[in-house]
């Protein structure tokens, strides 16, 4: 058999995710961050957070209830059924900071941990702070009124 | 020459297997095999603080008991073959730390085990050990932090991935005694076929497997139905499925109803979240050193075909983009008494 028609084999003998229950879940779960988020700033806001503070405090509460979840072992059972609904709120950003800190952490606080921490959220950092500053650049250059 | 056409070996002593043994993790233990296997460890850190040290306490549990079944001492073994997935086979090597038995490291991904059985075969029919040990594992958290990603990382596999098996399996081959007989065997080739998907690797290997077992049978002339058992190692249901065809393909036969594999038989698909089955080195070796061995002692098998298939790409080699080039080494097992 020749490696095109293989190909095509392969294809064919591999299930797909499940697309509509994998949206259904990132939908309902990512949207009830997002409730829990608004119901935060809601409650800090009343408690005498000004604008600029109570989301600030809102992202704080989630990364840090993330990276306790992270710890314990129970994120990511949540995150197997939510996929993307986990994933693309800040929780996904602190669980993939939090979960190799916890995973390297036995060769060393320093060459483990630290070493390992931003394996996965280093990217991130990296192309969102390079495009930030040239969108920075841009609107420095052409767009400042 | 004890050889047979092109790639077969033939052992012509028959060395016996004396005895296995298969030491597994908890998700195991809780799968259709476990009341074959000698151990189950309630915990996945098996008491020890590092992933590494707890693969590495199966590869003991298997080789301690392996040998205490077959009535020898450590000093008895002339020549142990053991591999794992890690870095440096660094399972093995520690496993094997106190041990004192010579040692030889192999890789050969989830192909290990029938690598192991077949050098073991190989000296003790050659003469030069009386008692050969093989030995493979494989560790679901230890091969998760090296290959994928870290344990507590939200993220979903897709349906091809298939679960690394949480164990270890070890079969004395002797040159005296009772037991199974390793009769032939065969060294696998690099097979690639251009699959580069790291979450598919039953797909990457069914082509070894598929090379390997058609060669097999033209060189010793026989066909799959003369066969009790073909078994796999770890191609899953994507791979078996594959397998098949290939064989069909390019080989003329199908092994139909005879063919099985380690990884379909070690999990529940439907009731544990395995997605594709099972794999890793320790998927064959504790599946083979248990249920299949004891199949072969008490006649309910007499002729096995064992086909450990391994995926021999490294995280490294994924990240550059190469496809998984595999391997498919086997063995030719007469169950009880029975010689060539």
């Amino acid at each position: 058999m020749d490696k095109e028609t293989y190909r095509e084999k392969v294809k064919r003998a591999s299930p797909d995710s499940p697309l509509v229950k994998n949206c259904l879940w990132a939908f309902c779960v990512g949207g009830a961050i997002c409730l829990i988020g608004e119901a935060l700033f809601t409650l800090y806001a009343r408690l005498g957070a000004d604008e600029k503070t109570a989301p600030a405090l809102v992202s704080v509460t989630l990364i840090a209830v993330t990276a306790a979840l992270t710890g314990v072992g129970v994120f990511d059972r949540i995150a197997k059924h939510a996929g993307a609904g986990t994933m693309v709120p800040i929780t996904g950003f602190a669980n993939s900071v939090v979960s190799p800190a916890v995973e390297f952490a036995t060769e060393g606080r320093v060459t483990g941990t630290a070493v390992r921490m931003f394996t996965i959220a280093g990217p991130v950092i990296v192309y969102g702070c390079s495009a930030a500053s040239l969108y920075g650049l841009i609107y420095y250059c052409f767009l400042r009124g | 020459m004890k050889r047979l056409g092109k790639y077969t070996f033939t052992f012509e002593s028959a060395p016996a297997i004396l005895s296995g043994a298969g030491s597994v993790g908890k998700a195991e233990g809780e799968g259709p095999l476990a009341h074959e296997f000698d151990f189950i460890n309630e915990n996945d850190g098996v008491g020890a603080s590092t992933w590494e040290k707890a693969e590495a306490s199966l590869v003991r549990q298997a080789v301690t008991l392996a040998i205490d079944k077959a009535r020898l001492t450590p000093a008895e073994i002339d020549v142990a073959f053991a591999g794992d997935l890690l870095n440096q086979c660094t399972a093995s090597t520690f496993g094997f730390r106190e041990l004192q038995i010579p040692l030889a490291g192999l890789f050969g991904a989830c192909s290990t085990f029938a690598l192991a059985l077949f050098m073991a075969a190989l000296f003790v029919d050659g003469g030069y050990a009386k008692h050969a040990l093989a030995e493979a594992s494989s560790h679901f958290c230890s091969a998760e932090k090296q290959f994928r990603m870290p344990l507590e990382y939200g993220g979903q596999r897709p349906q091809t991935a298939q679960r690394t098996v949480t164990g270890a399996g070890a079969c004395i081959v002797g040159a005296k005694g009772t037991g199974p007989r390793i009769v032939r065997g065969c060294v696998g080739r690099i097979t690639d076929m251009d699959v580069s998907d790291p979450a598919n690797m039953g797909a990457a290997m069914a082509p070894a497997a598929a090379a390997t077992i058609g060669e097999y049978l033209l060189d010793t002339k026989t066909v799959p139905e003369d066969y009790d058992l073909i078994l796999t190692g770890d191609l899953g249901s994507v791979g078996a499925a594959l397998m098949r065809d290939l064989l069909r393909s390019d080989y003329g036969c199908d092994p139909g109803a005879v063919h099985n594999d380690c990884g379909l038989m070690v999990f529940d698909a439907k009731k544990q979240d395995v997605h594709a089955g099972g794999s890793g080195c320790g998927c064959s070796a504790a599946v083979f050193s248990t249920k299949i061995l004891r199949e072969l002692s008490n006649g309910t098998l007499s002729r096995v075909l064992f086909a450990g298939t391994g995926a021999l790409m490294s995280p490294l080699t994924t990240l550059q983009g190469e496809s998984i080039p595999c391997i498919c080494h086997a063995v030719e097992l007469a169950g009880g008494e029975r010689r060539l």
